[in-house]
């Protein structure tokens, strides 16, 4: 068991090291030169010489990524080129409202998918069947953001029970958590969907093992049989699905914020691009890089702990 | 007592078991015989309450004066595993992987009400029973044998010590040894317990050897039943007669071998890390010879059949086919002169190719002839199958045709050695009796010698020339296979033998 965490934990260093630099290499290759950017299309070429140096442009490829990487370590991601602050002080802002966002969303997915999967599964081929795939495949289907704007439209404008928009920051957090919930909702239908349905398949098939026959035969209910000893089973692809779905609403809830005018990490990097300002694009990408590859890391733990097989005494 | 009273199951118009009469007394083991989809497990699931959605009823089950057939699922609940418990075939995936046998064992106890101290020591008290003293309750299935998980399935079974107990084809998917100790433990629970055991098996073997009563069935219906002895004696009827011929093959007579050695090998080794699984050995293979092989499962008979068709390199010795260079130093010519048949025939077909195109798969080892089509045709000819029969696709065919095509698919390079690696076991026994002949028939007239790997000693016995004994990666005994049946000298075979289910020779007499 120490023996497998410590054989993960270095293929998670190796794969950050090889993520850096392929992010550091892409963003060089980028067209337009944030210097050139930021002081307009008059600007003289030695007052662009000068800003390159101030914001590090200048030195070679090697010295700058080991500048960039060393910096991150000790928690340094640069200064942004648009804003003039430290990168790692906007990071942290957004993350407060990104990871809360996500981990809501994440959360309520899991709270909707759950027994919905099950409900499908063990009613499988019956109406409640047939209404679970057929609202999953509707949440699939409907683009996000139209949902977002109706959820708006039906809880902001019509019945007035939280604001259409903004976060007012974790000073009140009754206020924050209600101005997360559209959000986290019009984030969330998609992936329960998803997650339902995987669920269901998982379950099926899980349904189907001879072991389950084993437990009807000695006297387990269905509804015992479903819960106690083919839910456990289906988790593996489940994990799989919450793992990368994580990673998606980190990063992934880029329209979203837009609609409801949410400072989170997705419009941070959607105007890092815009504006040319590499180092908080690169900086941020490293972030959820990492973020991606941590819960990864959790999620192998966590199979661990669904399936004993893979445990090694 | 339990008792079915002329029980018909069916699926929509579709009658699967008609008019079934059984009586099950405590104390005693009632063997169901015939061959696969018969009925004997849709029987077994009609008692248990577990059939199909779908199926439907009729006639009863009576067990203390109630038709169980009428009963509403919230009773069954008590029924199952207190009342009629069952064990199935495949141990390996009868339990839960990811629970503890000692939570699967005890769970049962826990449904009744039991505290959860009480149910773990009577598991623990179950799980000595079955002969598990030495097993920690905190295992988990994957840690444990086939024989020990299908000792654990009937520890399960018997938590609640039912008075019935439904065991499907028990030792089927288990070696010889460890099914004469599972039949063993089973026939203790019934001589000790007064429990009544229904028996289900298509081996006639095992229910000679155990049963007081057998049930013989056929398409959906019981054709005979009686006592044991009774009904092998008589065999009155012709479709017991038929099985009971089928699972004895006769053995043949000895003939002379050709001195041509097609196949040999020396000092073969392969190891995996630590483990040695195929310890220097050596074999020859004669033309038109038929050469057992037998062993346990874990002996290391796969690992030097792959061996021997190339597919593992080996760390020791040589492999000698045809006098070129065998085993993995094959070329692709070579290769063509030795073919495999393996145990499943659905499994090793591409599903959505048509036959003709599964026949003539292995020409990319020679190059595609210009009469492929026209061999293929004489391949599926010389199994006994039509050229119709190339436009058709395997779920087309039944088990025993599709084992035919299998042979044939190894036959279209015109090899020299056959492998045939459990090709018959999973072959109803009168199919099996018709493959052996096929078998039998293309060695005369092809001069194949085959390599006959399988755990069915009768089979063995009666197909093979010489047989090679295999226990942790050596051969303990080998010789003319008349010699090493009827004065074996290792130990080891003579368990093996022991081990054997067998009918009785002379109940077979013809009278």
């Amino acid at each position: 068991m120490i023996r497998t965490l410590l054989s993960r934990a270095l293929s998670l260093i190796l794969s950050l090291v090889v993520a850096s630099v392929v992010i550091f290499v892409m963003l060089q290759a980028v067209p337009g030169d944030p210097a050139a950017f930021m002081l307009g299309l008059n600007a003289q070429p030695d007052t662009v010489a000068a800003l390159r140096a101030e914001l590090g442009l200048e030195g070679s490829l090697p010295a700058r990524y080991l500048d960039w990487v060393s910096g991150m370590v000790v928690g340094d991601f640069g200064t942004s080129y648009t804003y003039r602050v430290p990168v790692s002080g906007l990071v942290a802002d957004r993350i407060g409202v990104s990871g809360p966002l996500a981990a809501y969303a994440l959360l309520l997915t899991v709270v909707l998918a759950i027994p919905a999967g099950l409900i499908a599964a063990s009613m499988r081929g019956r109406a409640a069947d047939w209404g679970v795939m057929g609202a999953t495949q509707l949440g699939i289907a409907i683009p996000n953001f139209w949902f977002a704007m109706l959820l708006v439209f039906v809880f902001a404008i019509t019945l007035k029970w939280v604001s259409a928009g903004g976060f007012p920051g974790w000073s009140d957090p009754v206020a924050a958590i209600k101005a997360l919930t559209l959000p986290a909702v019009a984030l969330a239908l998609p992936q329960a969907s998803i997650l339902a349905r995987v669920l269901r398949g998982a379950l099926i098939d899980t349904l189907d093992q001879d072991y389950i026959r084993t437990a009807r035969a000695k006297g387990l209910s269905r509804r015992a049989v479903t819960v106690r000893h083919a839910l456990r089973n289906a988790a593996i692809p489940v994990l799989t699905i919450l793992g990368l779905q994580f990673s998606f609403l980190l990063a992934g809830a880029i329209i979203i914020e837009n609609v409801f005018f949410l400072p989170g990490l997705g419009r941070l990097i959607f105007q890092g691009i815009t504006q040319r300002d590499l180092i908080v694009v690169q900086s941020v990408t490293m972030l959820l890089v990492f973020a991606v590859i941590a819960v990864t890391f959790l999620v192998e733990l966590a199979y661990t702990l669904a399936d004993p097989r893979l445990r090694r005494r | 007592m339990i008792g079915i009273d002329r029980l018909s199951v069916s699926f929509g118009e579709t009658a699967i078991l008609r008019d079934v009469s059984l009586t099950l007394e405590p104390g005693r083991i009632t063997g169901l015989v015939g061959e696969s989809g018969s009925g004997k497990s849709i029987t077994a699931l009609a008692m248990i309450g577990l059939l199909p959605t779908g199926a439907t009823a009729q006639g009863s089950i009576n067990l203390d004066g109630r038709n169980l057939l009428t009963l509403p699922e919230a009773q069954w609940l008590d029924i199952r595993g207190n009342d009629i418990a069952m064990i199935f075939q495949e141990p390996m995936t009868a339990l839960n992987p990811v629970q503890t046998i000692g939570a699967q064992v005890s769970e049962t106890l826990r449904l009744n009400g039991t505290p959860r101290a009480e149910a773990l020591r009577i598991a623990r008290d179950r799980m000595d029973r079955v002969g598990l003293s030495a097993i920690p309750l905190d295992r988990y299935p994957h840690e444990l044998s086939g024989g020990q998980r299908q000792r654990v399935c009937i520890a399960l079974a018997i938590a609640r010590r039912p008075r019935l107990l439904i065991a499907d084809e028990p030792t089927t998917a288990l070696d010889v040894t460890t099914q004469a100790q599972i039949l063993d433990l089973l026939c203790d629970l019934v001589r000790a317990d007064g429990m009544s055991l229904l028996l289900i098996t298509h081996d006639l073997g095992v229910v000679a050897g155990m049963a007081d009563h057998v049930a013989v069935m056929k398409r959906g219906e019981i054709v005979e039943q009686g006592s044991t002895e009774d009904l092998f004696r008589t065999h009155s009827h012709p479709y017991t007669r038929d099985l009971l011929r089928a699972s004895r093959p006769v053995p043949r007579a000895p003939r002379p071998l050709s001195g041509d050695v097609v196949l040999q090998a020396r000092d073969v080794t392969r190891r995996y890390g630590a483990v040695t699984a195929v310890d220097g050995i050596s074999l020859t293979l004669h033309r038109g010879e038929s050469l057992g092989l037998v062993g346990e499962s874990g002996c290391g008979k796969s690992t030097l059949t792959r061996a021997l068709l190339g597919l593992e390199a080996v760390q020791g010795g040589t492999i000698t086919l045809l006098d070129r260079p065998g085993g993995a130093a094959m070329t692709r010519a070579d290769r063509a002169k030795i073919s495999v048949v393996f145990q499943d025939p659905y499994g090793s077909f591409n599903p959505r190719w048509p036959v003709h195109r599964i026949l003539t798969e292995p020409f990319h080892l020679t190059g595609r002839p210009a009469d492929a089509e026209a061999r293929a045709a004489e391949a599926l000819h010389q199994v006994g199958l039509t050229a119709a029969d190339l436009h058709k696709y395997p779920h087309e065919f039944s088990g025993g045709q599709r084992q035919r095509i299998a042979i044939a698919r190894a036959l279209i390079t015109r090899p020299e050695v056959l492998v045939l690696d459990e090709a018959v076991s999973a072959l109803d026994v009168r199919v099996r009796a018709q493959v052996l002949t096929l078998l039998d028939d293309l060695q005369a007239r092809l001069g194949l010698a085959y390599l006959f790997i399988s755990h069915d000693l009768t089979v063995v016995r009666a197909i093979c020339d010489n047989v090679l004994v295999m226990q942790a990666g050596r051969f303990v005994e080998e010789g003319p296979i008349a010699r090493v049946f009827e004065d074996p000298q290792d130990d080891y075979t003579k368990t093996l033998i022991a081990a054997a289910p067998m009918i009785p020779a002379d109940w077979l007499e013809d009278r």
